[in-house]
């Protein structure tokens, strides 16, 4: 059988009702535990694994796999209407999307997300069907030296991307970056900054310090304001769908996205945050509306969720072709595959079409469900900010603590959370922007790790680095992306200099 | 309603799966809670007497997590216990997970946490100030051995070439495993000190797990991995990664490559799960757990677990567990002190 008969049969057999309603209840359930925060998808199909003991193999991964779709979505809601991301793949999706729903297009903000995330989740698992072992090639091509490029080419170009100060933006990055390093070096298990605090071994937990500083240093922004609160939340202001102006800007928002979310979701080191920084960045050079990014562009929407989800389905291929998790979510659906004597690896595909076919259906299936769900709940979404404001925080505190204490029960975690609140109602107060603390303390240990592995390969030979054409490659990009907005702006001529000295100054 | 309420807050604080009175769940509106119906509401049986609750000390999806989860149906299906709960406290190679119950569960007979060799190591790294002798050690309940590979592409086509270019240049010979003083680790430094190498000479790259190991293994970024056979099985299989050794006693069944012994190095290693209970428990506390677990590893259920689990059944209870025990606990401190990860 030829692939496309293989995914029609697959299509087949995800269409039975039994299966239909495995899926309902999956995305259901991941668009639920996508919206609180510190409760991951990972969590869930931990907890439901036991119970699909019972189910066959093919139901029980339909479900994962609509509980993976939906919490990567489910993100997304509360990234835009409440300033609170749900998981750290849409802390870039608040950006943007939350100063949209201020301004009253919460409604197209909910809609560019829901139909970029289709888009991509439907190119993306498209690619995984027909490009897997070709991308999985490609993906594990990639060593230390050129995972270390690719984290240099994401702060060259992440960096400058947020805020309106360049100074500002770096001196929230090296914050984020400070707070990388506590907790056991990976490379070799020693402790750091860790000052005999055992809770600090394993580092800052990432969804802790965004939950801590969008959430509540908002809230605390909010309530320090008192009722002199200058900045009036406006509900809806004009049509809750997209305009065709928005549907202009947003399309190839939504096909950059996937291109740059699938092969870094495939990448066994990439993730899903590294995605939506790049294609934010990359997003913030082309557009036509610079002065917009800052105060909710609608392409700052729809290019990181599309990231989001793209990775998404790119995660699955090194999961179906090598058998290898790269998420913790990942790894709960290997211990799914397990559960059924059957070992994801190379031959997989070989051994149990029905199924990795089955699943990969599926996730069509589970995708086109979510748009259905999703689309005729904006309309309800979004009168969430019609919920006088005491209330509405009151309820955002509330969910922000107990998704902090469920991922993590421990009295030091809370603290932390409260601390770093403070620390995000101080840097909103100065004017610093929060999101690089979070890129820095992705992306700091991801660098620091590859580049110490990667001497370590070479044992220390610096030339090691760029010896490689891919690192080479990304090197060079990431000096590009450096130097032509400098030399751009030495010159001091042109319409690009305008552009460009809007997004960065 | 207050009562179901109570239950929702539970699961998100707790993290824990709440199989306690179903009925009551049955009554909520499916739309409203249905995380917490569909968990609690699927999982939950009729309450027994002895109601066992077990930490596994990491994060949903690893080892110890599916150790203990696979306990909890094992122990409910069997009957020996009527209701399990299992509570995830990840952190640091499990030290932070054995501390919180070493000071919470005192004295507790109902209490159990599931570790492993990676313990070991860790609460040696990390200085620890709870050890395994914090806590009630129980039984071993499944293992497995360590596996040496190369990708296909590679020159090297046994061990013993492997170990000659470690004896020639131990820096040129760069490792790809799970973390730093982990089990892959130890593994090397153990071959390398058998081969009459300096442990402190070896050029160990560190990955967060197997899986991201196994990338670099068969990109060809490093020379040889090491990790859990499991790990390798399927590539193994598939031909391309060259199995070499695995750190057995004996030769593995269905497994064709020599073990580390059979090559000449003293070198045997497995990395075992065990169930510990909490510390402080009388004489007919600690027997009564014991027989509750004796039980459970020679139940069907449990038999039929470690086989799709494809889990060797490494079980050792009882007086033998804690000589085990005690050998390894010195031997790892004595390798650690020779990699000179720990002082």
């Amino acid at each position: 059988m030829t692939t496309f008969e293989f995914l029609l049969q697959g299509l087949l057999s995800a269409m039975e009702p039994i299966n239909l309603l495995y899926a309902l209840v999956g995305v259901t359930l991941g668009t639920a535990v996508g919206v609180l925060p510190g409760i991951g998808p990972a969590l869930t199909v931990a907890l439901l694994l036991p119970v699909t003991y019972r189910l066959d193999p093919t139901g029980s991964l339909i479900m994962f796999a609509g509980i993976y779709y939906g919490g990567m979505y489910g993100g997304s809601t509360t990234s835009i209407l409440l300033n609170t991301p749900g998981e750290s793949a849409s802390i870039v999706t608040a950006l943007e999307g939350n100063k949209m729903a201020r301004a009253g297009r919460g409604g197209p903000a909910l809609a560019t997300a829901a139909i970029g995330s289709f888009v991509a989740g439907l190119i993306a698992t498209l690619l995984l069907a027909f490009l897997a072992p070709y991308v999985v090639q490609l993906a594990i091509k990639f060593g230390p030296r050129e995972y270390f490029a690719l984290m240099v080419l994401a702060f060259v170009t992440v960096s400058s991307a947020f805020g309106d100060s360049a100074l500002r933006g770096l001196t929230s990055l090296f914050i984020g970056l400070a707070f990388s390093v506590i907790g056991i070096d990976q490379l070799t298990g020693q402790t750091r900054l860790a000052f005999g605090v055992p809770d600090l071994l394993d580092g800052i937990e990432v969804t802790t310090m965004a939950v801590a500083m969008f959430a509540i240093g908002e809230t605390l922004y909010i309530a320090a304001q008192g009722s002199r609160g200058a900045d009036i939340v406006e509900a809806v202001k004009g049509s809750v769908w997209m305009s065709a102006a928005d549907w202009g800007r947003s399309w190839k928002a939504w096909l950059r996205g996937t291109m740059i979310g699938f092969p870094i979701g495939a990448m066994p080191a990439g993730g899903a945050e590294i995605g939506t920084f790049l294609s934010y960045a990359t997003e913030k050079r082309l557009t036509k509306h610079p002065e917009e990014f800052g105060n909710g562009a609608i392409e700052g929407v729809a290019g990181p969720e599309a990231a989001n989800n793209a990775s998404a389905a790119g995660t699955l291929v090194p999961l179906l072709t090598l058998g290898l998790p790269t998420t913790a979510t990942a790894a709960i659906m290997l211990a799914g595959f397990q559960q059924y004597g059957l070992q994801p690896g190379p031959l997989l595909f070989a051994t149990n079409p029905q199924l990795v076919w089955g699943l990969i259906a599926s996730l069509l299936i589970a995708n086109l469900m979510l748009l259905v769900l999703n689309l005729p709940l904006i309309g309800l979404w979004v009168k969430l900010l019609t919920i006088p404001k005491p209330w509405l925080y009151a309820g955002i505190l509330v969910f922000a603590t107990l998704g902090t204490i469920g991922a993590n029960p421990s009295v030091f975690e809370l603290g932390m959370l409260l601390t770093f609140g403070l620390l995000g109602y101080a840097m909103r107060v100065f004017g610093y922007p929060i999101a690089p603390v979070i890129v820095g303390l992705i992306l700091g240990p991801l660098a620091e790790q590859q580049l110490r592995r990667a001497l370590a390969i070479s044992q220390g030979d610096v030339t090691f680095l760029v010896t490689s054409p891919i690192a080479a490659g990304l090197f060079v990009v990431a000096a590009l992306a450096f130097i032509v907005p400098l030399i751009m702006r030495i010159r001091g001529r042109g319409q690009v200099l305008t552009q460009l000295a809007a997004s960065e100054d | 309603m207050a009562g179901i309420a109570a239950h929702r807050v539970m699961l998100l604080s707790q993290n824990q799966i709440i199989a306690s009175n179903g009925r009551v769940l049955e009554d909520i509106p499916l739309k409203h809670f249905i995380l917490a119906s569909l968990v609690a509401g699927a999982l939950a049986l009729p309450a027994h007497a002895a109601d066992y609750t077990i930490m596994a000390p990491a994060a949903p999806g690893g080892g110890w997590d599916q150790t203990a989860r696979s306990l909890q149906t094992a122990l409910q299906e069997e009957g020996i216990s009527g209701n399990v709960q299992v509570v995830n406290v990840p952190g640091a190679g499990g030290t932070i997970g054995i501390a919180q119950f070493a000071s919470q569960q005192k004295g507790n007979p109902n209490a159990l946490i599931v570790g492993g060799y990676v313990m070991v190591g860790a609460i040696l790294t990390n200085q620890s100030p709870v050890t395994l002798k914090d806590v009630t050690p129980i039984a071993r309940l499944t293992g497995e051995y360590e596996a040496i590979v190369v990708p296909a592409s590679s020159e090297i086509q046994s061990i013993d070439q492997l170990v000659e270019a470690l004896k020639k240049d131990p820096g040129a010979v760069s490792w790809a495993g799970g973390s730093a003083g982990g089990t892959d680790h130890i593994a090397v430094g153990l071959l390398a000190k058998a081969a009459g190498v300096d442990p402190t000479k070896i050029n160990y790259i560190a990955y967060s797990g197997g899986g991201e190991a196994l990338a670099a293994i068969l990109g060809s970024q490093v020379t040889a991995g090491v990790s859990s056979y499991g790990e390798f099985e399927a590539q193994v299989k598939a031909g391309t990664l060259r199995l070499l050794a695995v750190s057995s006693e004996e030769r593995m069944e269905g497994v064709d490559a020599p073990t580390l012994k059979e090559a000449g190095y003293d070198v045997v290693l497995q990395n075992w799960r065990m169930v510990a209970a909490a510390p402080g428990l009388s004489d007919e506390q600690k027997a009564a757990v014991l027989a509750d677990i004796e039980k459970l590893a020679k139940s069907p259920t449990w038999q039929e677990t470690l086989k799709t689990k494809n889990w060797a059944d490494t079980y050792l209870a009882g007086d033998a567990f804690d000589a085990q025990l005690a050998k390894d606990i010195s031997a790892t401190e004595t390798i650690l002190k020779d990699i000179g990860l720990v002082k």
